[in-house]
């Protein structure tokens, strides 16, 4: 009897537990939700904003944010992909390999707002693209990068060794073999890295402070080199630097910022699934 | 067995090593063409390593260290220079579970044929026909070729993995325990379509009981421990062995 109780307890605790983890997210989302969808509308989400940000829409850091996201993409995906294939197909085990493997880790661990300043330095200043869409691209692919790089690689990784036998005793390259077999099958895996990393660029405010974001920018970009505003820092912006800001807006604005995210996360999962339906084995 | 034997395959004093353990240990024999041979022994005897070294598939091992020759018509396949992929479609290979590939039946077989890029849609299909009837599964997958391989119970997979190994029209066929993982019923299939194969192919065949060793071998080898014991006509080894541990291990008195 006394064992079952123990189990029990543990049951219960265990539930409280989980429940703890999920409780934040309800608030969080549930009050950005209630405060915030007052101030939705066609003109708050499609106008450019008016009167200091106190009103108008905040269409061009919607704009932004999705420039951004795409950009970092165009980056971050080549060269993360790329990379894992590398590592996981290709490398063999030496030193080097160790220390590329070792530093993924640790820029993985390194504060946004570093990334942000190293943006600075190199994109902005050193190569003189100075404040703009692709400054700002560049350094949240960076900062992306360990991520991508480390999902796509466990992803390769799990794809059974034997498929790629079969594609040699068959007279195919390795290179086939990873086109053929183990791409598709490590795709769902991928995609996965592939949208945590751009979930996390999408949300960032310190990396692209200093290296795109404008204050208040009422048009929208015309060129890569153009500032533009963004949706985590104009939130930052409005939360913190303007005095008199109607909460509302400020609700409205984490809301789309929200949902850009979240819708993101659903298209990924769609995906994902979509291609797990075609994996045999 | 046919009078005027031709060579196929001559292994010429093999060595071989792993992580510097040693797993050959100076092997020196002769495949012959349009025969089956057979390697047998106790597991760990070096069986597997010497069929991939046929069609240098332990390339994929990394820190070993090979001597000696091995080559196919007159051929030495570690020559440098040496095309491996072409190699590898010359000396085909099945494994000791059934591997398909992801996809489906159809696709598995042509799988090989493609690499090289073929897509002449007639000569496909006719590959497709010829191999799986040679491989004895033809009449069992011909109206669902386009379902998903693994959908197939395990003897028919290993019998499509020996049709895709065919649609190559691969010289030689390496088979590492073929049917390890069949039932008899199966396993009368795949040594049947065997016979039929050797006919036009050189086959070479770790096999998983010494019983089917000795149904299927035209000539065998013995390994123990890394070590060629004895290589003779299939009849003679397994009835009237020379050496007393082939003796042993046929007698069952180890093994």
């Amino acid at each position: 009897m006394e064992r079952e109780q123990v189990q029990r307890v543990g049951f219960v605790l265990l539930g409280l537990l989980a429940l703890v983890v999920v409780l934040p997210i309800l608030f969080v989302v549930g009050t950005i939700v209630v405060k915030g969808i007052s101030a939705i509308n066609v003109e708050f989400l499609l106008a450019l904003p008016r009167d200091g940000m106190k009103t108008g829409g905040i269409f061009p850091a919607i704009v932004g944010t999705i420039l951004l996201t795409l950009g970092t993409a165009a980056v971050a995906i080549p060269v993360g992909v790329g990379g894992a294939v590398y590592l996981a197909e290709y490398a063999r085990d030496t030193r080097l390999t160790r220390a590329i493997r070792l530093a993924i880790i640790n820029l993985a661990g390194i504060p946004s707002v570093v990334y942000g300043l190293f943006g600075l330095g190199l994109f902005v200043l050193f190569l003189k693209f100075g404040t703009s869409i692709l400054a700002g691209s560049l350094t949240l692919a960076i900062m992306t990068l360990p991520i991508i790089i480390s999902t796509s690689e466990e992803a390769l990784r799990t794809v059974p060794s034997e498929f790629r036998t079969v594609n040699a005793s068959l007279g195919g390259t390795r290179w086939q073999g990873i086109h053929n077999v183990v791409l598709p099958q490590a795709l769902p895996g991928m995609i996965t890295g592939v949208i945590l990393g751009l979930l996390r660029a999408a949300g960032e405010t310190a990396p692209i402070l200093f290296t795109v974001a404008a204050f208040y920018l009422p048009r929208l970009p015309e060129s890569v080199f153009d500032q533009t505003m963004a949706l985590p820092y104009h939130l930052f912006v409005i939360s913190t630097q303007v005095p008199g800001m109607p909460l509302e807006i400020q609700f409205g604005t984490a809301l789309v910022l929200l949902t850009l995210v979240l819708s993101m996360n659903v298209l990924a999962s769609i995906m994902r699934s979509y291609f797990r339906k075609r994996r045999q084995w | 067995m046919v009078a005027a034997a031709r060579i196929k395959i001559a292994v010429d004093d093999v060595s071989y090593s792993y992580e510097g353990k040693a797993a050959l240990s100076n092997i020196t024999f002769d495949i012959e063409a349009n025969a089956i041979t057979v390697l047998f022994g106790p597991a760990g005897g070096g069986k597997s390593t010497m069929l991939r070294l046929i069609n240098r598939l332990n390339d994929l091992v990394e820190d070993t260290h090979l001597s000696g020759t091995i080559s196919v018509d007159d051929e030495d396949v570690y020559a440098p220079g040496m095309d491996v992929a072409a190699l590898r479609r010359r000396v085909g290979m099945v494994f000791a579970l059934p591997l398909p590939l992801p996809g489906t039946i159809r696709e598995n077989v042509l799988y090989g044929p493609r690499l090289t890029g073929s897509r002449d849609r007639m000569l496909l299909e006719e590959t497709l026909a010829r191999s799986l009837r040679q491989a004895a599964l033809w009449d069992e997958v011909k109206d669902r070729l386009e379902q998903p391989a693994n959908a197939l119970s395990g003897g028919q997979q290993q019998r499509l993995c020996i049709a895709r190994s065919l649609a190559l029209e691969p010289e030689v066929l390496l088979l590492d325990e073929p049917t390890s993982g069949l039932d008899p019923i199966s396993t009368g299939k795949v040594e049947a379509s065997l016979a039929e194969l050797k006919e036009n192919y050189t086959v070479v065949i770790v096999p998983h009981s010494i019983q089917q060793a000795a149904r299927v071998a035209d000539y065998a080898a013995f390994l123990l421990m890394g070590e060629l014991i004895e290589f003779r006509p299939g009849g003679e080894i397994f009835v009237n062995p020379t050496d007393q541990r082939t003796h042993d291990y046929v007698t069952g008195r180890f093994g």
